[in-house]
């Protein structure tokens, strides 16, 4: 089994085309979109986690390659230090996909790393820098 | 109705009744203010934000041969300290940076190190480098130092702050196209995000808005230790326009604070880099609030949703010193995640961690309840919203 967060990129002329679909029917993968948008340019972006035999895996990879789309892994990931976090939540509204949450009740920012797409957004603007990349 | 003797005593026999300043608000609206002013004797508030005038004084001892480093060049861990007092006397202040931190030649700069780091280190028992130069004299005749310090070891390490535990402060937003790096953290453009700065209804000059207990000489939580009030702090400006409830619309009041570094605990001492502006120290401070009659009981229960403060344009009103607000929101509206600027729905975050400020409430209550804490009379009453006290701006002048 193989299982991967990577980064797509296709080109405007694929933004409509079901390619992940394609990735379930013809690949038998499981995929769980972690963020998606299209960019001012029109490029898609999507972050996939990708989960599937690896042989299919594999394949699946070549096809998105053939049609077009650029693909990236997501290598490296963003963690957060908790002795060092404060639960501060300056980081919250910084983070674009809403890994950072405040809890209502405790009032503890909660990190959602399956939310995370590594963006190091809240890297530096962490006070105590309490986000750490690793590679 | 009480005196703080009274309550002392209280505390003595272990009968004392504390609840922190969140407790006090349901408390009082199932029971009303004047049950609770008979039943509890002492509300605790607490704060844990950045806060920049803060800073320590050391004195080492004296080497041999003897140097004296008034007037010379001192630094620690590559920080320099201010130097300007008699031979092995100095004050690291919290945003000192190494002389050669690129600061913001590569904007934005990072600031990964400075003087409120080293405050971490020295509390937290670590050795740090002091590199020293004098010029030397007949009595201080040595003119290099250079050694490793522990705090274990030194004569005094006194954390002396001259501005902390705002009472209210700004929202601070970015109205421009391009992304600022601020005190306040980075705001996005275009209103991309809302920062605030406060405990809101745990903060300790929130809950005692006129100052009627809180005053030169109370003793308070400083930094996981004991530490007092000083002082009225830098900034001081208790003639804000205030709102119905008594509780100032916007920063005004502030404390001076001092305690012994030596029983602080680095938790809550942290070295702070905010990402283009500067090195600071984030510090815990709690502050007990003596229950002497209804009326303290009644600004005690204050709730967020009645606590307001201004959005401030960190773009170009700030920076220009162009008065004005962008409108007004309350603390509940701020911790709701979401508050409505011009129109917009611009999401929230906060500098000042409020989970902390209610652990530090906790804990000063836990203390106070096991009888280690009891409370002072103020020796001097800070200067009230009447006593023409002002924060006035800086006329420049060259003659
Ligand atoms: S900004 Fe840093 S310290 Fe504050 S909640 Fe986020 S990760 Fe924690
Ligand atoms: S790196 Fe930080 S800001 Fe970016 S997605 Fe992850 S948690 Fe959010």
């Amino acid at each position: 089994m193989a299982s991967k967060k990577i980064v797509l990129h296709f080109p405007h002329r694929l933004v409509n085309q079901p390619i992940v679909y394609k990735l379930v029917k013809d690949y038998d993968l499981q995929f769980n979109i972690l963020k998606a948008y299209v960019t001012p340019q029109e490029e898609g972006l999507m972050i996939l986690e990708l989960t599937g035999e690896d042989i299919n895996f594999n394949k699946g990879i070549e096809y998105l390659t053939s049609c077009g789309v650029k693909i990236q892994p997501l290598s490296q990931d963003v963690i957060r230090n908790e002795i060092k976090c404060t639960d501060c939540g300056v980081c919250v509204p910084i983070c674009p996909t809403g890994a950072l949450v405040v809890d209502p009740i405790t009032r503890k920012v909660n990190f959602y790393d399956n939310k995370c797409i590594a963006c190091e957004l809240c890297v530096k603007a962490c006070p105590t820098r309490a986000m750490e990349v690793r590679f | 109705m009480k005196t703080i003797k009274e309550i002392n005593e209280k505390i003595k026999k272990g009968e004392v009744v504390v609840v922190t300043a969140e407790e006090i608000i349901d408390l009082v609206d199932k029971k009303g203010a004047k049950k609770v002013a008979q039943e509890v004797d002492v509300v605790t508030t607490g704060t844990f934000g950045p806060m920049c005038s803060s800073g320590a004084y050391f004195n080492i001892g004296h080497s041999k041969p003897r140097i004296k480093l008034g007037g010379g060049i001192c630094k620690l861990n590559d920080v320099p300290v201010y130097t300007g007092f008699a031979a092995v006397d100095f004050y690291l202040g919290a945003t000192a940076i190494p002389d050669d931190d690129p600061r913001n030649k590569v904007f934005p700069g990072e600031f990964k190190y400075g003087g409120g780091h080293v405050i971490q280190e020295i509390v937290g028992g670590k050795d740090v480098r002091l590199e020293a130069t004098a010029y030397g004299t007949d009595c201080y005749p040595r003119k290099k130092l250079e050694t490793l310090i522990n705090i274990k070891d030194l004569n005094e390490a006194v954390l002396f702050n001259i501005r902390n535990c705002y009472q209210n402060y700004n929202v601070a937003v970015n109205l421009s196209d391009k992304i600022i790096y601020t005190y306040m953290g980075v705001l996005k453009p275009k209103l991309g995000n809302a920062n605030y700065c406060s405990a809101g209804q745990l903060s300790p000059l929130l809950k005692d808005p006129y100052y009627k207990t809180i005053g030169i000489g109370t003793k308070i939580f400083l930094g996981g230790g004991i530490g007092y009030v000083a002082w009225q702090g830098t900034q001081h400006n208790p003639a804000v326009k205030r709102k119905d409830n008594g509780v100032p619309g916007a920063p005004a009041g502030t404390l001076a604070v001092i305690g012994d570094l030596k029983q602080m605990k680095p938790e809550w001492l942290l070295g702070t880099s905010m990402l283009g502006y500067g090195a600071t120290l984030t510090i815990g401070i709690g502050v007990p609030i003596p229950i002497l009659d209804e009326e303290i009981v009644k600004y005690a229960a204050i709730r967020d949703e009645r606590l307001f403060t201004q959005v401030v344009d960190y773009s170009q009103a700030y920076p220009q010193m162009v008065p004005g607000s962008l409108g007004e929101v309350n603390y509940a509206q701020l911790k709701s995640g979401e508050i409505t600027v011009q129109g917009k729905e611009v999401a929230t975050g906060n500098l000042s961690s409020y989970s902390k400020a209610r652990e530090i409430a906790e804990e000063l209550k836990s203390w106070i309840k096991k009888g280690d804490f009891l409370l002072t009379e103020a020796v001097k009453a800070l200067p009230g919203a009447e006593s023409g006290y002002t924060f006035k701006p800086l006329r420049e002048r060259l003659k």
